[in-house]
């Protein structure tokens, strides 16, 4: 990238900056003639020379040029010989011509505009797009030195002004020159004095002004980058958040923040200052020409050096003088702004060592298969600090060979992954792979033939799907099919991404490489993922998370018809006598024992915030319900009731007494409230209390669930009168609460609801021992049977694991990292010190399987292991160890052979 | 089976008979209702102890492992206090119990109950009681046991 701004602007919009600087041209005698005309009507018309008679008519629109005298005997060329019009006509013919030429003036000034601001936004995209094109390319590692998010801000924030600028580069000195030097020609040409003083005004602003504004110039650039640090902060804080909570330095944080906040306020405000004081001085100096037009010009024109017209007309063109001016000193202003701005930018996206283009083409077909091994020969690796990594290492790991690396932290054997991985450049010495440089191979087959497993387990936001998938997208292998609209904006997309120097491959395109994962295409991917899941132990978490995954139905009607199926087939078995009062189905006609009183008076999914912001039982519809219903005294009394019974039990406990955690219906904090309510309500009903203390009491018996609570409340009478205030609330419901609840229907799927409460309908009773566990192996079973078991898990890959994937356990999270390299089937498999978060049991059966898995099968080629591992214990499980110590080898051989030796290795295992 | 009854049924129990029914009513407030298939395991010999039980209603065996498999070595019906010992002593349970019949308990977390007899020291003298006859009875069922040996033998 040039590190000159305009030498770069120029570079790539040459041929519309010179179009643009045309049309600018071209535009100026139109400016010309409607500063022109005014004088002309004031002259002509209004004044009447010319019309010094009522019946003189002179031409209009006549077209006459001078010509030389041997065209034409009189000297004149006349194209058009005009309309001859009277006084009134020629007013009205000039003025209409006035407000033609004003049109075609503003006409020019949209053009000239919209297409600046074309080119401005195509450059701005552009340079944006080189910008991430850079990152893509940078160093492994200039990402030690960068901040993620003062990158997001340059990329966002810092060039978004360039964008207005560029179009505007070239142009607008031209054009607003032009137009300057057309008003000022102007003026001179009407009064040589006036044109003089306005010329020496207009020389004062355009000296004075710049000068001042150099300082603002230096503030911009601190502004720039105090606020890039304070960007760069605000990104540390969020990231490390824990540290900030685990030891107490949030105020260290804030006062951090504020000593930048206070910096950055310092330097605005100085902008500020100067910034007004040169518009104020701008201001004075351009009040001050008009104040000496009307002075001398109208001196002049009393003592008739200057007719009136030309006097209006000077000081209408000076009126256009002063923002052409003014605009050109903006621009010139912006213009050292921008450069500021770009070439800091560029600074930081100028890095030695960028990685060649070539390093990462488009390959759409598969390589081959590496054979043959890795040779490392004199490996030398050294961090910034110049601390060694790895020492001298000279080592052949066969691709077909199952490797441990085992050596304690720092001993070099993460390092070792790394540079294999090409994470870590070598400083001296070489990696060979297949005879060649590692490092000149192409991403192509690197990224495609070497599987790698960081330590660390940060997933992108996305579903899991979408982070197992990741994996297999290296370039769009089925094309997507547009027609229509579509089509015509797809090929609009090309070329504007042409425009911009951006990539045109197609984001919509199908980009997974099914076959890379051993499938044939989208049908069967699903078997692989399973596959892979299964070995790093993910599928049973998977199934969980599909099972309180939500579907809409709308969008997999078949799925939603059998679950359905599902629930019935439940249905049917929950009624065999072995499973009797296991679970209380959900039956609209029927009092739900096991569910709170809250939730069978509502008898469905609330949707959306209508009757999930604050309490239930506050709600003015559920309210009005129960009035209609004439539940609100039973429950109200109920509610009584409850609070006698909780202060009776409760009120001697202090209130970290572990029995609280037991008592749902108020917190202990809540306790002494609730006596004064008692105390206050005695002897009233629910009509008379206040509208707080019915609050609170008509709350209580909402969560009450019988068998829970065991306090007789609820009698055959009172439970069937709730069931028909369910059905009042359900019928009555009002158009503005239509979708806020999403009912329980025996025979239609609840969108609201997860997997598993659609299949299970109902509640799963109180008190019954083992009851969850035998419902859910119930639950299993059916969708087993029902072949439903892959769609739920496929509901559960759609998890959105949430920033960096903190939805996730970490453990899952590294399993995720691990189950997608094994998805792309790579020829070596490198693994550093991954599933770190597992048990030891969990670790040593992963690491079976994947070993087991790289033997291969009729239907996955085998493939190499090398796994730095995070305990020397399961080397063992390999054909070959590596052992190593302070960056160098020390040990290697068979796990056997070693432990016999009595070495390094004996003692890591030991 | 309401609150009530539950307060009733806690008073037959020795242990808890000395305490005053408001407490009982919490115990029984705080405490799960927790029922049980026949031949359904309530608790295995070797597992941690987290809970004791209250029998409601319902039979169920006691049953202990010996190389000979496990050998049923009592019975427990209504009233019966199950499985106190390990949360006492936090050893793993000493048995496993069984239930015969279909069996209604109330279940009392281990943290309430040792809380319970922090706060009530009548409770933890009973617990004491219990115990202290327990031992009475194993000691003379193991001198019985001993003498027959020494018969045996002789």
């Amino acid at each position: 990238m040039d590190p000159n701004l305009f030498r770069y602007i120029w570079k790539h919009t040459r041929s519309h900056q010179v179009w643009i600087l045309f049309v600018a041209l071209i535009s100026m005698p139109t400016y010309f003639l409607a500063l022109d005309l005014p004088k002309r009507i004031v002259n002509g018309p209004i004044q009447g020379r010319g019309f010094e008679d009522e019946s003189v008519r002179d031409p209009f629109l006549r077209m006459e040029f001078s010509v030389p005298e041997w065209m034409n005997t009189d000297g004149t060329l006349v194209l058009f010989e005009g309309f001859d019009l009277d006084r009134f006509q020629m007013l009205l013919g000039l003025s209409l011509t006035f407000l033609f030429l004003v049109c075609i003036n503003g006409l020019f000034k949209f053009y000239i505009n919209t297409f600046k601001g074309r080119l401005g936004e195509r450059m701005l995209r552009r340079l944006r797009y080189e910008l991430v094109d850079r990152v893509l390319r940078f160093p492994m590692v200039q990402f030690k030195r960068v901040k993620p998010s003062e990158v997001a801000t340059m990329v966002k924030d810092e060039v978004e002004p360039l964008g207005g600028f560029i179009g505007d580069a070239f142009v607008t000195p031209v054009f607003l020159g032009g137009q300057a030097a057309t008003a000022m020609g102007f003026i001179l040409v009407q009064n040589v004095w006036l044109g003089g003083m306005a010329a020496g005004i207009i020389g004062i602003q355009v000296i004075l002004i710049p000068r001042l504004r150099r300082r603002l110039i230096e503030l911009g650039r601190e502004r720039q980058l105090t606020t890039r640090a304070l960007s760069g902060r605000v990104g540390e804080i969020v990231d490390a958040i824990g540290g900030v909570h685990v030891n107490d330095t949030s105020n260290f944080e804030r006062a951090d923040v504020s000593s930048r906040l206070g910096k950055i306020f310092a330097i605005r405000y100085e902008i500020y200052q100067r910034k007004f004081f040169v518009k104020f001085l701008n201001n004075l100096l351009a009040q001050m020409t008009p104040f000496l037009f009307y002075s001398v010009g109208g001196y002049f024109a009393l003592t008739g050096r200057l007719d009136i017209g030309q006097l209006v007309a000077v000081i209408a063109a000076y009126k256009d003088l002063p923002s052409p001016i003014k605009e050109l000193i903006d621009w010139d202003q912006q213009r050292l702004d921008v450069q500021v701005k770009y070439s800091q930018v560029i600074d930081q996206f100028t890095v030695d060592n960028m990685m060649e283009s070539q390093l990462q083409p488009v390959v759409t077909d598969r390589p081959d298969r590496l054979k043959g091994q890795f040779k490392i020969s004199n490996l030398t690796v050294n961090d910034d600090s110049g601390a060694r990594l790895l020492e001298r290492l000279s080592m052949e790991l066969n691709l077909d060979r199952k490797v441990a690396v085992v050596g304690g932290l720092n001993s070099g054997a993460e390092y070792l992954c790394e540079a294999l991985a090409r994470l870590l450049p070598p400083g001296s010495g070489r990696i060979t792979l297949q005879g060649e440089d590692l490092d000149e191979l192409p991403e192509a087959i690197t990224g495609r033939r070497i599987g790698y497993v960081p330590t660390d387990a940060s997933l992108f936001q996305g579903s899991v799907r979408d982070n197992i998938l990741y994996i297999l997208k290296r370039a769009p292998l089925r094309e997507a099919t547009y027609d229509g609209a579509a089509a015509k904006h797809r090929a609009w997309e090309i070329s504007e991404a042409r425009n911009s120097g951006n990539t045109t491959l197609d984001i919509g395109a199908d980009w997974i490489d099914y076959e890379a994962a051993g499938a044939s295409g989208p049908e069967d991917l699903l078997d692989q993922v399973l596959r892979v899941l299964k070995i790093v132990d993910l599928d049973e978490d998977m199934l969980g998370l599909g099972l309180r995954g939500v579907i809409d139905p709308d969008n997999r009607p078949e799925l939603a018809a059998g679950l359905l199926a599902a629930r019935s087939a439940l249905r049917q078995i929950l009624e065999d006598d072995a499973y009797k009062g296991l679970v209380e189905q959900f039956d609209p006609d029927a009092y739900n024992q096991q569910a709170t009183i809250g939730e069978n008076l509502l008898f469905g999914t609330p949707v959306g915030e209508a009757f999930t912001d604050g309490y239930l039982s506050s709600h003015d519809y559920i309210r009005k319900i129960l009035q209609s219903e004439g539940l609100d005294t039973d429950l109200f009394e109920m509610g009584r009731e409850i609070a006698d019974t909780a202060i009776e039990l409760f009120a001697d406990l202090p209130p970290d007494h572990p029995f609280f955690e037991q008592l749902s219906f108020m917190s202990a904090e809540q306790i002494p409230e609730y006596q004064a309510v008692l105390a206050r309500i005695q002897h009233q009903s629910v009509v008379d209390v206040s509208d707080a203390d019915r609050d609170m009491v008509l709350r209580l018996p909402f969560v009450y669930v019988e068998p829970r609570h065991r306090l007789g409340l609820l009698d055959e009478s009172m439970m069937a009168r709730i069931v028909t205030a369910r059905q009042a609330l359900r019928q009555k419901l009002p158009q503005e609460l239509a979708g806020a609840i999403e009912f329980y229907d025996p025979e239609a799927y609840n969108r609201a609801s997860s997997i598993q409460d659609n299949i299970l309908f109902g509640r799963i009773a109180y008190g019954v021992a083992g009851g969850a566990e035998t419902i859910l192996k119930l639950g299993l079973d059916v969708l087993e049977k029902h072949e439903l078991i892959d769609d739920v898990f496929d509901v559960g890959l759609d998890f959105n694991v949430g920033t960096s994937g903190k939805r996730l356990a970490q453990s899952q999270r590294q399993k995720v990292l691990m189950a997608r390299v094994l998805l792309k089937r790579p020829d070596v498999l490198l693994i550093n010190r991954a599933l770190s978060s597992l048990d030891r049991a969990g670790q040593m059966a992963i690491i079976q399987r994947v070993l087991k898995d790289s033997e291969g099968t009729d239907a996955n080629p085998p493939y190499g292991v090398v796994w730095a591992l995070t305990n020397a214990a399961f080397a063992s499980e390999f054909e070959r160890v590596v052992v190593m110590k302070d960056g160098a080898m020390v040990e290697e051989g068979e796990p056997s052979e070693l432990l016999a030796q009595k070495g390094e290795y004996a003692a890591l295992v030991a | 089976m309401g609150l009530k009854d539950e307060v009733d049924l806690l008073r037959r129990v020795p242990l808890f008979a000395q305490i005053d029914p408001g407490k009982l009513k919490l115990l029984a407030f705080t405490s799960e209702r927790m029922s049980f298939q026949a031949d359904q395991v309530l608790f295995k010999q070797g597992d941690q102890g987290d809970a004791a039980y209250v029998v409601i209603s319902g039979d169920a065996d006691v049953l202990v492992n010996t190389p000979e498999g496990e050998i049923p070595v009592a019975k427990l019906g209504e009233n019966a206090f199950i499985g106190e010992i390990a949360i006492l002593c936090d050893v793993p349970r000493t048995a496993t119990i069984k239930a015969v019949t279909r069996m209604e308990t109330l279940k009392i977390d281990k943290e309430h109950f040792l809380r319970l007899i922090r706060e009530f020291p009548e409770m933890g003298i009973e617990v004491m009681r219990e115990l202290a006859n327990r031992l009475s009875i194993t000691t003379a069922e193991l001198s019985e046991a001993r003498n027959e040996l020494r018969k045996q033998a002789s």
